[in-house]
């Protein structure tokens, strides 16, 4: 137990908890390796304490701040989301940790900021997964978020997972929750947050622009060229009795963020 | 010594035994918390692997002068559309939970299921007409088909090139594996005709 007086969160889903072996056991963390397995093999190698976070950009408290500075003010909760890949599986996760929102605050953002970016650490001597040969990837991962879906309540810092520290292959010391979006979004061991003016570049958006936009909302109605988006896999799944679930629209969030989508058409911003 | 011939039932335990792994897997809940995806991955990996070795078998021969290999080429052929077919089944079984509706939607707007399931197309009359009888009755016209196996290479290395989302290295190892043994073929053949062409 490291989240012992750990807020309770009232919005939490009441759907079964994908069981923590589970939760860290299959991962995608290509820093890591790209098969679901390897980030809980190879994630050991990570090193989290010492850690700093670099918050620069359109801030007027622009700095590097070690991770100690980052939690210190913020009182940690519990929120149970679930999560939905864009690989057609989902899982239901017991998050703790801290609104996004009021973390960007403390360092007050200028009027210049319209967006948020995130970096991933980039260190190949921690990450083997960033020696492999023939990869479409440019490293370090990045992510971003438009300012007003960064400010949401929804949005979440993640520090840990049924009431631990959060695991190195989920994303350790502190990663992005943002579970309206596919997981890909919520990037993973976070080193730099800059608030910029223009949409940043994504990660996975460089990769395969067709395959992937920006705003990746999770949303049945919108085909991926992979996979279909209209189910998925509720992990843990079985063989002969697959949990498929209907997925929904905002991954279910509908109410507390389709007005951040108000006007847009969602086949064309996926 | 003919080991390669003497063996075979050796060879035929050796290529079933990814089969009896995964059923092991199955029975032990060894396939981890997404066991549909494992068993389909799993599957097609083995077709691939099968389909080289298949057509490693004339390449070997060629090299070594000696035509025992032939022997098993049928069997392992067989056993690589074997696992393609479990492959395809796994697919709609486990992962579209049986809507054919799906299935076709996958064929028609998935490029890289379109190309998969082209190639076992391809395999199954391979595999239809791989019988002695069928052999003596279609003639010439069984090794003419026959040569559609290259054809079959082809999209399996395309449908493993396009699903890779990233990492390339697996695709590209294949992908080099097969070129090696379109080459020595070529190379191979080219040697053995030459004589001919130049005592005209």
């Amino acid at each position: 137990e490291k989240f012992p007086g750990r807020k309770v969160w009232p919005s939490s889903t009441d759907e079964a908890l994908t069981p923590y072996q589970d939760i860290t056991r299959y991962n995608n963390f290509y820093e890591f390796g790209t098969k679901k397995g390897d980030p809980a093999k190879h994630a050991g190698s990570l090193i989290t304490d010492p850690w700093s976070v670099i918050i620069d950009g359109a801030v007027e408290k622009p700095g590097t701040y070690t991770l100690e500075d980052i939690l210190k003010p913020h009182d940690f909760e519990e929120r149970i989301y679930r999560l939905r890949c864009v690989e057609a599986w989902s899982m239901v996760v017991p998050w703790v940790g801290f609104q996004l929102g009021d973390l960007l605050k403390r360092f007050n953002p200028t009027s210049k900021a319209k967006y948020v970016a995130f970096t991933t650490l980039n260190d190949p001597e921690q990450m083997p997964g960033l020696k492999l040969p023939f990869s479409s990837i440019e490293w370090p991962y990045v992510e971003g978020l438009r300012i007003d879906e960064a400010m949401n309540p929804l949005a979440f810092i993640g520090v840990g997972l049924y009431g631990k520290a959060m695991p190195p292959q989920n994303g350790a010391p502190l990663r992005l929750v943002v579970p309206w979006k596919y997981g890909f979004k919520s990037i993973k061991s976070i080193v730099k947050i800059t608030l910029v003016d223009k949409e940043p570049p994504t990660t996975w958006n460089k990769s395969a622009p067709n395959e992937y936009g920006f705003y990746s909302n999770v949303n049945p109605n919108v085909s991926h060229p992979r996979w279909s988006q209209k189910r998925e896999r509720r992990l843990p799944s079985s063989l002969f009795n697959p949990n498929y679930v209907e997925t929904q629209l905002f991954n279910g969030y509908a109410e507390q963020v389709a007005h951040l989508y108000k006007g847009m058409d969602l086949a064309k911003y996926y | 010594m003919e080991l390669i011939k003497k063996l075979k039932p050796i060879w035929f335990l050796l290529a079933l035994s990814p089969a009896v792994y995964l059923v092991y897997l199955i029975v032990t809940d060894g396939l981890g918390p997404d066991p549909a995806k494992t068993v389909v991955e799993f599957l097609g990996t083995w077709a691939l692997r099968l389909l080289w070795v298949t057509l490693s078998l004339t390449p070997l021969k060629l090299i070594t002068g000696s035509g025992q290999f032939i022997a098993i080429r049928r069997m392992m052929g067989l056993y690589a559309f074997f696992y393609a077919s479990l492959h395809l089944a796994a697919y709609l079984v486990f992962m579209l939970g049986l809507r054919w509706s799906n299935l076709w939607e996958d064929i028609l707007e998935r490029p890289y299921i379109t190309v998969g399931f082209a190639a076992w197309l391809v395999l199954l009359p391979l595999a239809v007409t791989s019988t002695n009888k069928m052999i003596r009755r279609l003639g010439k016209k069984w090794k003419q088909l026959h040569k559609g196996v290259y054809l079959a290479a082809c999209l399996v290395i395309l449908h493993f090139i396009w699903l890779a989302k990233s990492n390339l290295l697996e695709p590209i190892i294949y992908l080099t594996i097969l070129i090696l043994l379109f080459a020595l073929r070529l190379i191979k053949q080219t040697a053995k005709t030459k004589p001919v062409v130049a005592n005209d």
